[in-house]
């Protein structure tokens, strides 16, 4: 059967980049990224429950300058997920599928995100 | 006429052999996790220097403690669930499918133990 030439089903490819598809993408890639996250909070109990001297050790790397990029990034990840996370629960009731509201909820969604992320990075470096 | 034998009908199964289990698990740890993240992100933002002695005082609170726990059983779940969702939506190879799946659950309950070991030795003043 080799070298058949067998009708495919139209592919995500041939589909127009729209604000709805991006968003679910930035969904999955932030929840991936939040994955990676909880491996360093847990680090970061681990550090505590093994006792001071291990605990500054890990403290001096996560509070090193460098390292408040990806905090940010974690930060960012959070909000993102958490926001676009209630857009889902609100579609799994049935609500918001039309299409002006399925866009307004998706702008707010990064709105929301970008802004809580610019709040807690200003109150955390305060 | 339906395929599907009564037995099926009554459980709800489709051609996919399992129920809605995982995707209600993802809604209800989801639902959880919106008023637990946002209590444990405000409380990292509420400590002063996160100094040793700071978050030991924090951690001995019953309160914190429990809420700490919850926090992480079911923020592992849903990670677990989710990381699941993507691999197998993604990687197309089977054995690399398994192996990916696998290594996630035995990871994620690597993360469990080691968290709630860390929360609870802490809370019980063992650190």
């Amino acid at each position: 059967m080799a070298g058949v030439e067998r009708p495919v089903s139209p592919h995500a490819g041939i589909y127009s980049w729209e604000i709805t598809n991006t968003l679910s993408i930035i969904h999955r890639l932030t929840g991936v990224a939040l994955s990676i996250g909880l491996l360093v909070v847990v680090c970061w109990l681990v550090a505590l429950a093994s006792g001071p001297e291990t605990y500054a050790r890990v403290h001096a790397l996560y509070s090193a300058t460098w390292f408040k990029l990806p905090l940010l990034g974690w930060t960012f990840c959070l909000f993102y997920h958490l926001a676009n996370g209630i857009r889902h629960l609100f579609w799994d009731l049935g609500l918001g599928f039309g299409h002006a509201q399925i866009r307004a909820s998706g702008w707010a969604v990064v709105i929301t995100a970008v802004v809580a992320t610019g709040a807690y990075g200003a109150l955390a470096i305060w | 006429m339906s395929l599907t034998t009564p037995l099926n009908k009554v459980l709800g199964l489709g051609t996919a052999k399992s129920g809605v289990e995982h995707w209600w698990a993802q809604r209800l740890t989801a639902v959880a996790l919106a008023p637990l993240g946002l209590w444990f992100a405000i409380a990292m933002l509420r400590f002063e220097t996160l100094a040793y002695a700071e978050v030991v005082a924090w951690l001995r609170d019953p309160v914190t403690a429990i809420l700490l726990l919850m926090t992480i059983g079911i923020v592992v779940y849903h990670s677990y669930l989710g990381v699941q969702a993507v691999v197998e939506d993604y990687v197309e190879s089977k054995g690399a499918k398994l192996v990916a799946v696998v290594s996630s659950a035995f990871g994620h309950v690597f993360l469990l133990v080691a968290a709630v070991f860390a929360v609870l030795k802490v809370a019980f003043g063992g650190a």
